[in-house]
């Protein structure tokens, strides 16, 4: 048994209060978890405190908190780790954030995380006649979406999302991850409707800034940005969908640049990024051309400081062995299925030089990212 | 100590003052450079986005010359989002052996390979500094004490997370490591609440909303908590917190007007370089302040 301090923030809207923290000593063994100080602060001590919380095995996903900062599950961590990272000695533990506090430690859930899970149709669309058992598909088109069917629905990752903090209509990790579990279903049938839909939308998966945060906090490995990252690929490589937020044009002016001069010719990122990948687009289109007027002032700063000359503008150097860059981006971009390690599946551990030639290590090898097999959904029996 | 170096693509861009206080600062820590003139762009997690198995060629291809380098103990960055980029694909290449051999193959035809031997490093001119020459070094080098100075830490997301992936295991005070330089010159650190959040760089091209009310309201906390100016290891999160920061300002409807120092420049100030072989009036916010406050300290 040790002794630790709970800094709980209170808040309870019938009372009038403002919230406030509030500390409490525990006494637990050093194993347990920080739901398990809140409860006994519950049991013992305050009765009105409010959690909101269940199995206690990391399996539910009721409770969500903040401890020292972060997003966690509150039965997922250690109260001794909880101390060590605690800044003066106390435990803190706050709701989590990105969404309205109901009280004390409990959020509003419906409000932000399940509006948004609804938002992008969680449920399978197949068409056609439904087969007369199950729907057969073969094992290897579901190892890519296995990663975000251990989501559990805890909200860790909006709580600590970058963006929502600054564009509260974002979609957000949580709900992107699941639009994926969709999305990279082989018996969907609405795969470039969903991709469309989540392309267009300004607060969409070209709203995620790309931050981490998600990856990790989550309690289940789903790396939520993954999955967005997933869905721009299959958005612009396998449906070429030219979005209104410049989103196909920024990833394809990106690989084109390096392909052509090996390393990223920055004069030219943003106009092609405007002009759908293209530079003549971006002098030609006038959505093009509104965006670059606007960014002028930008353009302009950077002259006058200095960081950026007319010459170094126009002229872009390549690397002294391109051919080689361009042979790669040949051999890799000109297969028909692209190549993916999914670490999800493989782990971290490392395989060794010397087990590198055995069949296992072949068994691990990436999962080939399957194009979507449209059509054959559903009836193959 | 001599390292193989990847400036990456924007030191050499759009903020050619990082590129050129590194080469200012690096001899006076006794550190040998040898820059990797025919490496290819990270990819900045937009290759990553594109493509996996292009990426992880093309950093396996920096890797490979890298090892290449006679006499290196590494491969050194200037820039959080090449290490970030770097890193995702060194896990990958890392974690199974026949993955590597296949990504190895397309290295052939140029006579490289990239070796997996559990030792190599590559990391961030931030970490080699804490790791490896050591703050009591630096101490011993510093000329120019920045007493007084105020500077708010701003890491650039890719080198805080994910933990897993950064080394945070073996150096779990990674997240701290700014602070700890920023005292060991003699300057103060700020604290505030974005220091370990994004500037919103990668979306500047598809949701400048999202991206400038992130440099912005960093800016802002940074000035509520009475910084002089903050300092990155990041070009891009330099782009978004300095180029853009005039148009940040618009986003969260207040003024800024706060400089943003490389990584490099501050070291360099503190190690009695000038101002201006440090690249500092290649700034878009004026560091005249930064400036006006290290003459002083020259002074007396």
């Amino acid at each position: 048994m040790a002794d630790y301090t709970l800094k709980i923030r209170r808040y309870d809207p019938e009372s009038g209060q403002a919230a406030y923290y509030e500390d409490f000593d525990v006494a637990l063994d050093p194993e347990r978890s920080v739901l398990d100080g809140i409860l006994q602060v519950r049991d013992d001590e305050d009765g009105s405190l409010a959690i909101r919380c269940s199995c206690r095995a990391a399996i539910c996903g009721s409770c969500g908190v903040k401890v020292n900062g972060t997003s966690v599950l509150a039965c997922n961590t250690r109260i001794s780790d909880a101390a060590a990272s605690a800044r003066n000695g106390a435990v803190v533990v706050e709701p989590m954030g990105n969404m309205p506090v109901l009280k004390d430690l409990i959020v509003d859930m419906d409000a932000v995380h399940w509006k948004k899970i609804q938002r992008v149709i969680p449920w399978l669309l197949p068409e056609g006649d439904p087969p007369e058992r199950e729907y057969i598909v073969p094992a290897e088109s579901m190892i890519d979406v296995t990663q975000s069917m251990a989501c559990i629905q805890c909200g860790a990752c909006v709580s600590a999302c970058l963006s929502m903090e600054v564009d509260p209509e974002f979609i957000g990790p949580a709900a992107l991850a699941k639009a994926y579990r969709f999305v990279g279903d082989p018996r969907d049938a609405h795969t470039e409707e969903r991709l469309r839909d989540l392309a267009e939308d300004p607060h969409g998966i070209y709203d995620c800034t790309h931050c981490f945060a998600c990856i990790e906090v989550c309690p289940k490995g789903v790396d939520p940005m993954n999955q967005i990252m997933r869905l721009r690929r299959h958005a612009t490589g396998d449906y070429d969908i030219k979005d209104e937020n410049n989103g196909y044009g920024h990833e394809k002016a990106f690989v084109d640049l390096v392909e052509k001069y090996g390393t990223l010719h920055e004069a030219q990122l943003l106009p092609r990024s405007y002009g759908q990948g293209s530079l003549l687009r971006s002098q030609t289109e006038p959505r093009a051309i509104r965006q670059l007027v606007q960014s002028l002032p930008t353009v302009v700063n950077g002259l006058k400081s200095g960081k950026v000359s007319p010459k170094k503008a126009l002229i872009h150097h390549k690397l002294p062995d391109q051919d080689q860059v361009r042979r790669i981006f040949h051999a890799i971009e000109s297969k028909d299925e692209r190549l993916e390690l999914n670490m999800y599946i493989v782990g971290e551990g490392d395989v060794g030089p010397d087990e590198t030639d055995g069949e296992v290590a072949e068994e691990s090898r990436g999962q080939a990212d399957k194009q979507p097999a449209q059509g054959e959904t559903g009836d193959e029996r | 100590m001599k390292v193989a170096y990847w400036p990456g693509c924007v030191s050499r861009g759009f903020t050619p003052e990082l590129h050129g206080s590194m080469a200012k600062v690096a001899p006076k820590l006794d550190l040998e450079l040898v820059e990797l003139d025919r490496a290819n762009c990270c990819g900045a997690g937009v290759i990553a986005e594109h493509n996996q198995e292009l990426v992880d060629t093309l950093n396996a291809r920096t890797f490979a010359m890298a090892q290449g380098v006679d006499g290196a103990m590494g491969m050194m960055n200037i820039c959080s989002t090449c290490q970030g980029a770097q890193s995702e694909c060194q896990e990958r290449l890392d974690a199974d052996g026949s993955y590597r051999e296949h990504i190895n193959e397309h290295l052939d035809p140029e006579g490289l390979q990239y070796e997996h031997d559990g030792a190599w490093w590559n990391k961030n001119f931030l970490w080699l500094l804490v790791e490896d020459i050591g703050l009591d070094k630096l101490r011993s080098r510093v000329e120019r004490p920045l007493h007084g100075l105020r500077v708010a830490p701003f890491y650039g997301c890719y080198v805080v997370r994910p933990t897993r992936r950064l080394g945070y295991d073996l150096y779990p005070e990674r997240d701290r490591y700014l602070e700890a330089v920023i005292g060991a010159i003699g300057a103060e650190p700020v604290d505030y609440a974005g220091k370990h959040k994004c500037c919103g760089f990668p979306v500047i091209t598809m949701a400048k909303e999202t991206s400038l009310r992130q440099a912005g309201r960093h800016l802002a906390d940074a000035i509520d908590a009475d910084a002089d100016c903050l300092v990155t290891p990041c070009p891009l999160c330099h782009l978004n917190l300095d180029l853009q920061q005039p148009d940040a300002a618009k986003y969260v409807e207040r003024d800024l007007d706060i400089p943003v120092l490389h990584f490099p420049q501050m070291i360099g100030l503190a190690l009695g370089l000038d101002p201006k072989e440090l690249g500092m009036d290649k700034h878009v916010v004026k560091t005249a302040d930064v400036q006006r406050k290290v003459a002083e300290l020259a002074a007396a």
